[in-house]
């Protein structure tokens, strides 16, 4: 991918992030990833109905990885069955950890094909799907 | 200074992450390594020469910690680092001696190691925790701590000097108020006995802890000294073999005498020698000159960086070498990434002080920590990178 390419992707999602802002509603499932990080904040929630989901929303404070991969998540997870949702976090994190993966499942999310050259940054990027994990582990 | 006693320095790196960790100067490796390749021995049992070479060493750092800071000797507890002494105070000696309702003072630039076990003390027994609030620099003042004492207050426990402000508290007055009002003073010095003079006498202070590896030493030891009185009444967190005089079948048992009796199994033997070496290292710099020196930096950095519109600083008047800043509309963990392009070392967070954020209204800063090896280069370099700071996002995504 272009570089200057790759930048602007990270850099509009970073900045003006889609799916930002956290609602009142009891049928979310959420999560707090503070835990997972020192720095990263970010609350999540997600909604799921009859196996698809419907919506995720996130809010809080985190770095420009983090954030943008956040943004960019949310969008190609929203709509996708649970399964699906399973197999596009199963390849994101062989894509990040440099194991065989399906870029064509992957979209946009592949401007992180090259954040194992910076090895403090995988964590940031793989926020989002840590997130994401966590609530469908509440389903069970 | 002595910049080539540290060979990390060789590889052109600028190194401000001195609040996380310091670097190690060639001689206490040294010391270390002489301890596994030429006199490796368990100590205090063997009557070979090896081991008589590693009791003298071993036992000599506890001298020269009471040299370093000026305390009894036979106070000084070895431990595996400032947060495990404050705990050994906290569980060891106030878990016995506080019962509910007693009030403890704290405030909430302190680093986790002086909150959390106090908040698991209240829910133990029932202590109440108050926080002095902080002045507009977010310092804490003996004026703000002499108002919040009530007559419930039995302890106050501070750092000498915080890890995101670095104030340097004034421990002397508060330690003899401390004493004066029966109040115990347990003082964090984490982030003082590596950078400047403290006196634990002089201070009126009763108990002090601290770690090596932030005062050029290894990882893995701290110290933790006690008033004599009170570490005889203050009971071990671990039980086993070098801390009893004799047990029976019968349950009985008796401890050996502190300190001793505070240092159960095999100690790290290698490191209390690394930190002996390093306090030896440190004292032949001199502490005063240590302090001088990061202030002069600290000056000039700030004299280098006072047209910068894009830095918000948050302890400009701070009497020691921490600057805690952010880019404007720049996440913390980004510009420590972005400074690491011009191999500069800082840190980037909340540095463990999570209720700061109440005072300063803001989560995470970029922290700059100086020692005595950075010098006025390194302060250039990072001021340069600063400058570039508009093309952040182009160097790190």
């Amino acid at each position: 991918m272009d570089e200057n390419l790759r930048r602007e992707i990270i850099l509009d999602n970073y900045q003006n992030p889609e799916n930002r802002g956290l609602i009142e509603d009891k049928d979310y499932l959420k999560v707090n990833t503070n835990s997972e990080s020192c720095i990263d904040n970010l609350d999540f929630m997600m909604k799921i109905e009859d196996g698809i989901v419907k919506d995720i929303r996130f809010d809080g404070e985190a770095c420009a990885i983090s954030t943008s991969a956040t943004s960019i998540m949310i969008r190609k997870l929203i709509g996708k069955t649970v399964s699906e949702v399973k197999t596009i976090l199963e390849n994101y994190r062989n894509m990040i950890y440099e194991k065989e993966y399906d870029s064509e499942l992957l979209g946009e999310l592949n401007v992180y094909d090259q954040i194992h050259k910076q090895p403090n940054r995988i964590h940031c990027a793989l926020l989002p799907s840590i997130a994401v994990e966590k609530m469908l582990e509440e389903l069970k | 200074m002595n910049r080539e006693d540290f060979p990390m320095l060789e590889d052109n790196i600028v190194y401000f992450d001195n609040g996380a960790t310091t670097l190690k100067p060639r001689c206490v490796v040294e010391a270390m390594n002489r301890y596994y390749y030429e006199h490796t021995s368990n100590i205090h049992r063997g009557d070979y020469t090896a081991a008589m070479i590693t009791n003298e060493l071993y036992d000599g750092v506890r001298n020269l910690v009471g040299e370093f800071i000026h305390c009894d000797p036979n106070c000084v507890v070895y431990t595996s680092g400032a947060t495990h002494s404050l705990n050994m105070v906290v569980f060891g000696y106030m878990r016995k001696h506080l019962k509910k309702g007693d009030e403890v003072l704290l405030n909430k630039a302190e680093h986790a190691s002086n909150i959390l076990p106090w908040i698991k003390l209240r829910e133990e027994i029932g202590i109440e925790i108050r926080y002095v609030p902080l002045n507009k620099q977010y310092e804490l003042t003996y004026e703000a701590i002499e108002k919040s004492v009530t007559d419930k207050t039995k302890v106050i426990s501070l750092a000498h000097v915080t890890n995101v402000i670095g104030d340097v508290r004034d421990v002397k007055r508060i330690g003899k108020f401390c004493r004066e009002h029966n109040i115990l003073f347990n003082v964090d010095g984490a982030q003082s006995v590596p950078h400047m003079k403290v006196d634990f006498e002089d201070s009126y202070m009763d108990f002090l802890s601290f770690s090596g590896h932030k005062m050029c030493g290894p990882t893995g030891v701290g110290i933790l000294v006690g008033r004599k009185d009170l570490l005889e009444e203050m009971e071990p967190l671990c039980y086993g073999g070098g801390m009893n005089s004799f047990f029976e079948e019968d349950n009985s048992y008796e401890l050996k005498e502190v300190p001793v009796r505070f240092e159960a199994g095999t100690p790290p033997i290698a490191e209390v020698i690394g930190l002996g070496e390093a306090i030896r290292y440190l004292m032949n710099i001199g502490m005063d000159r240590i302090h001088e020196h990061e202030m002069k930096l600290k000056k000039y950095l700030l004299e280098k960086i006072k047209d910068f519109d894009s830095i918000i600083l948050y302890n400009k008047s701070s009497d020691s070498g921490i600057l805690a800043f952010n880019l404007n509309g720049v996440f913390a963990q980004d510009s420590s990434v972005f400074l690491n392009h011009y191999h500069i070392a800082v840190r980037a967070g909340n540095h463990c002080a999570k209720m700061l954020k109440d005072e300063v209204q803001i989560k995470n800063t970029v922290r700059v920590s100086m020692y005595f090896y950075n010098n006025y280069e390194d302060v250039d370099r990072l001021v340069e990178a600063l400058q570039n700071s508009h093309d952040i996002f182009k160097v790190v995504l």
